[in-house]
């Protein structure tokens, strides 16, 4: 194991498709057009000195370090702004360049502290490597001049001097290191695309300045870390760094938060973790990162992790610390006890999406194979089980159909209930890059999310509409389309049945699905929205991005298939830069899907009632499977308080806290008479759970995590799990006390039975993602490196299929008790129901969940900015503190549900999408008024989760 | 425990396939039947289905007209087996 050093090549690649050739230092070089000398002589291995290149941001020629000599031209210049030309002699070692290098690195050394030795950049430090790169042996100016490195001089205060910023919970800002490269500035504004940074002052007073010469945690910051991975000295230093140290070896792995599925370093000494740098080879995230994944790791040696299994009898006993034997036993015993009293279908099982491959499809196997019937479900049905219902409806497959590269040739970028600076950030910085370099944005949002108007970035469009109106609106684009002739007939003959496109075609053109018409329901200006469809058929290469404000409602499915239609009447799909584009909730929310979570599904979307399939299935695993599909989450909740489902075993979710209605959820769990959760800590389902199985980290295990875009990304395992086994352990010693009998004894083994029973997966071993990094499925013999791009020739079901699309009002109303509707959402640094980023600093950001509400409707009800305010809905009533907003249009109020104590659940309604019964989550009419602290309800689960947390103290044998 | 939002599962089996046959009463008239019934078909694990049966039998059982016709191509669900 050694640290994996990735090469820098001081400037960006050029994608230029025509070589060139020239000489550098003797030696000739061939690379692509556009690529600077700096970068050409690092291709041939020779290590132009620099220290304000790098080759995550453009070159900048500031530091005057990277000087070169060509023949037949003046001067030296930089060569990290002077293109490679054919044919050019480039020398990066003269007796000129030399004296000039070591002159201006006398200088920058000149003016900053010699702490070396004590400093946490030691061995890390560009700063110091250039110095000894150029030979520096003396400096001749001295140190005591004016300088920015000793807060006095002669007992005199220094007002160049700056202290210490520590103010952000994760790196430091020390500005006496700082040699001005600007590196984190360009950082901030090319990588991360938030220009939170600048520099103040001109000369040798310039400085970085964090927003307006302020904090860092009180600017505009976002704490991605991409100022912190450009800076070449400790000026802007992990926290981490500076309490451990160096770290000493290295893996790559996936970040298990959203579903971009950004690859990192794991940057270890021992088993220690000392830092995340996200790997610039990521497919998914080229360099880059959030706040979650490069800082929010805390949690996985958070002090309230439980690391023994624990049972109880009834829910309020408190919780007995056992023997894994003892715990597997019980559960087994139960479980069996279970099916024997109450029938073979009492029992399931919930797969976790924040699981690897592996762990979920064992989980599924445990049930199908082991419980003997098809009660398997995962978080995806409240997120985006629409989208997989949708796309497969009218494309043939249930997955998005582009990779993120994509984002990069987008002419026109439509985002419909998503937040992505929020929810998926490393995506939003890189399409931000994009719209930077012009591409368009429209957005369909009830909310005005950061992206419609930011720094450098505007939308051309924004369709502010009420919630539940999505297929409404996106149905009237596609009017649009059609009665203005914009279709593109091509593709549509080509590509998709034709009949069914003309019924559409005079489905949509009816007058009542006019913007006009339509403005009535939907509240969007008829005009505006006429031009953002035009704007999406003509403007080019056409990409839809979607998220959760689009699949949980009552017409989820519908609008994912309004969706499909739009990008099939524009021939927006089956090359780079279109496409349908699902922005996933959780790493593995994609993967959990692939793998046969859901009840109704075998791995790789084959329906159980299909023989050939469940046949493959029976034989190697020498059971026979039920033909009929299992229950729902929501079904299964159902059945419990029926009295006819009794136990379950919950991998990694928390359905207590992000499944809607709570006190259904509840009612249902408490009606069961063994709930198992098997999780890294005592969430809120595990109140009402009889067994608690510890789960490990993914820093803790191997395996793989499928992102939105199909990729399989290698999970590795960097540290022993500390509560003894991964996941995928617990399950097959479970899976082996009911008498299964299973030996895996690596994830790679799990993997290779996948691809042997999956045609979409049966390219994909571990030898080949340790090859290729990543692939995206399908990836068999037809594509043995996978699909970056799906339906490029025709589409996987054949013909496209245009679907009518009426719109259906929700039942949820609002009238003159609940008068408003509640969406509801997610804030950067906190992470859904927020059991990682709660227990980590993120905590600063975001230390409750806000109710935003417009001022028009917070004065109606005498409500002021910070005020406790009563949320009440027909399912509930909460407590939370309003922020008072123009974000929202009056009418409609938003909140985050990262806390458990809001409990937004509580108030969220059992209306669900009507082909999958995803929750109607972003829909609830609530009213909304002043208060005086929490609920009844708050207060009662309070009480009742105090006292189902309780651990019994271990007794000594000899009392 | 039938309060506003706490709907005892026949009501929310009713609700459900009537959403279903919402969807399909706007699709093109031969493929409504069919699609309610498949619909059912795939998604409903036995007992919703046997309850399902339960209620349709029932008079004023509150089904859509679509979701009565699309019954008879609706499964009836066999034994569970041991």
């Amino acid at each position: 194991m050694s640290l994996i050093e990735e090469i820098d090549y001081g400037t960006p690649k050029s994608l230029s498709e025509k070589m060139i050739t020239l000489t550098i230092d003797g030696n000739e070089v061939t690379v692509p057009e556009g690529t600077s000398i700096m970068r050409a002589s690092m291709e041939a291995g020779i290590k132009v000195p620099k220290l304000c290149a790098t080759d995550m941001v453009d070159a900048f020629g500031s530091c005057r370090l990277c000087l070169i000599e060509i023949e037949g031209r003046n001067g030296t210049p930089a060569s990290c702004t002077t293109p490679a030309m054919e044919g050019l002699v480039v020398h990066t070692q003269t007796q000129r360049l030399k004296n000039i290098r070591k002159g201006v690195m006398e200088l920058y050394i000149s003016d900053h502290p010699l702490d070396c030795l004590t400093c946490a950049a030691n061995g890390d430090c560009e700063l110091q490597d250039m110095a000894g790169a150029v030979g520096l042996r003396d400096v001749r100016y001295g140190y005591e001049g004016d300088n920015h490195v000793f807060a006095k001089a002669n007992d005199v205060a220094n007002d160049r001097w700056m202290p210490k910023d520590e103010s952000n919970p994760y790196f430091t800002y020390d500005p006496a290191k700082c040699i001005v490269c600007s590196r984190c500035v360009r950082a901030c504004e090319e990588v991360q695309g938030t220009f939170a940074l600048t520099i103040e002052g001109r000369g040798f007073s310039s400085r970085v300045s964090p927003g307006m010469h302020e904090n860092f945690v009180d600017s505009e910051c976002v704490s991605c870390g991409a100022c912190v991975q450009a800076c070449p000295t400790a000026t802007l230093t992990e926290k981490s760094v500076i309490e451990i140290g160096q770290p000493e070896h290295s893996k790559v792995t996936t970040c298990a938060y959203c579903g971009v599925g950004c690859s990192f370093k794991a940057e270890m000494r021992g088993e220690e973790l000392v830092r995340m740098v996200p790997w610039k080879d990521g497919k998914a995230n080229r360099g880059h990162s959030c706040v979650k994944g490069r800082f929010a790791y805390g949690y996985s040696t958070h002090k309230d992790r439980i690391l023994n299994p624990m049972i109880r009898e009834k829910i309020s006993d408190p919780w007995r610390e056992v023997t894994w034997e003892e715990a597997y036993k019980h559960v087994a015993n139960e479980f069996r006890r279970i099916q024997y009293q109450y029938g073979r279908n009492s029992i399931g099982g919930i797969t976790s999406s924040r699981c690897t491959n592996e762990e979920t499809y064992l989980v599924q196997k445990l049930v199908r194979a082991g419980f003997g019937n098809n009660n398997v479900d995962t978080c995806a049905r409240v997120c985006h089980s629409p989208t997989g219902y949708g796309l497969r409806t009218t494309f043939g497959t249930s997955a998005g159909t582009q990779d993120f590269d994509s984002v990069e040739h987008t002419d026109v970028v439509m985002i419909i209930g998503a937040n992505p600076t929020d929810g998926h950030p490393v995506f939003a910085s890189r399409l931000k890059k994009r719209l930077r370099k012009g591409a368009k944005l429209i957005v369909v949002d009830p909310r005005r999310i950061d992206l419609v108007r930011s720094p450098h970035v505007e939308a051309a469009q924004h369709l502010p509409l009420r919630p539940g109106t999505n297929v409404a609106v996106v149905t009237s684009m596609a009017h649009v389309i059609v009665t203005e002739g914009l279709f593109n007939e091509k593709f549509i003959r080509e590509r998709c049945d034709w009949d069914e496109f003309q019924d559409w075609a005079a489905f949509v053109s009816s007058p009542e699905h006019s913007p006009e018409a339509i403005e009535q329901l939907s509240g969007v200006n008829p005009q505006a929205l006429r031009e953002a469809a035009r704007l999406f058929a003509t403007g080019g290469n056409g990409a839809i991005y979607y998220g959760l404000g689009v699949t949980e409602h009552s017409q989820g499915s519908t609008t994912v298939m309004a969706i499909a239609n739009l990008a099939m009447a524009t021939g927006n799909i089956g090359r780079k830069g279109v496409g349908v584009n699902p922005l996933r909730g959780q790493n593995n929310v994609q993967g959990s899907c692939d793998m046969g979570s859901f009840p109704h599904e075998l791995p790789g979307y084959r329906h159980i009632s299909d023989e050939s399939t469940r046949d493959i299935f029976d034989k190697l695993w020498g059971v026979k499977l039920q033909d009929e599909p299992g229950l729902r989450i929501p079904n299964m909740l159902d059945a419990a308080v029926d009295g006819t489902f009794k136990g379950i075993y919950i991998q990694g979710e928390d359905i207590l806290q992000s499944d809607p209605d709570t006190k259904h959820v509840a009612a249902g769990l408490a009606a069961m008479e063994c709930v198992v959760v098997h999780d890294l800590f005592l969430n809120e389902t595990a109140n009402y759970a009889h067994v608690f199985l510890p789960g490990s980290t993914f820093l803790e295990k191997d395996g793989t995590f499928t992102n939105a875009e199909r990729r399989i990304n290698r999970v590795r395992k960097v540290m022993s799990p500390l509560n003894g086994y991964a996941d995928w352990e617990v399950t097959q010693n479970l899976a082996n006390a009911m008498g299964l009998g299973w030996s895996y004894s690596h994830p790679s083994e799990i993997m290779d039975e996948v691809a042997l029973t999956t045609p979409s997966f049966a390219g994909v071993t571990y030898d080949l993602l340790d090859k290729e990094g990543s692939v995206q499925w399908p990836c068999n013999e037809k594509a043995p490196l996978g699909t970056p791009i799906m339906h490029i020739d025709s589409f996987a079901r054949g013909k496209g299929k245009f679907i009518r699309t009426e719109y259906v009002a929700t039942d949820e109303r609002t009238g003159p008790r609940f008068p408003l509707l509640l969406t509801t959402g997610r804030i950067l640094s906190q992470y859904n129901v927020g059991a990682q980023t709660r227990r980590t600093h993120n905590v600063v950001w975001h230390e409750e969940d806000r109710l935003e509400i417009h001022a028009h409707d917070a004065e109606q009800r005498g409500i002021r900015d910070g005020d406790w305010v009563k949320i009440t809905s027909r399912a509930g009533e909460t407590t939370l503190r309003a922020l008072i907003t123009d974000r929202v249009s009056p009418g409609v109020v938003y909140t985050t549900f990262h806390h458990p104590t809001t409990q937004a659940n509580v108030i969220t309604t059992d209306f669900s999408d009507w082909a999958t019964n995803c929750p109607e989550y972003k829909v609830t009419a609530v009213q909304v008024g002043a208060s005086n602290g929490p609920s009844d309800w708050q207060v009662e689960y309070d009480e009742q989760a105090r006292q189902s947390r309780r651990i019994a103290p271990v007794l000594d044998a000899a009392e | 425990m039938d309060s506003e939002s706490h709907k005892s599962t026949a009501t929310k089996l009713v609700y459900m396939a009537n959403q279903i046959a919402t969807f399909f009463h706007t699709q093109p008239k031969d493929e409504a039947v069919a699609g309610v019934a498949d619909h059912i078909n795939h998604f409903w694990e036995p007992r919703m289905r046997e309850q399902f049966f339960a209620i349709l039998e029932q008079e004023d059982n509150g089904f859509d007209p679509l979701v009565v016709e699309a019954a008879k191509h609706i499964r009836k669900p066999g034994p569970v087996p041991a």
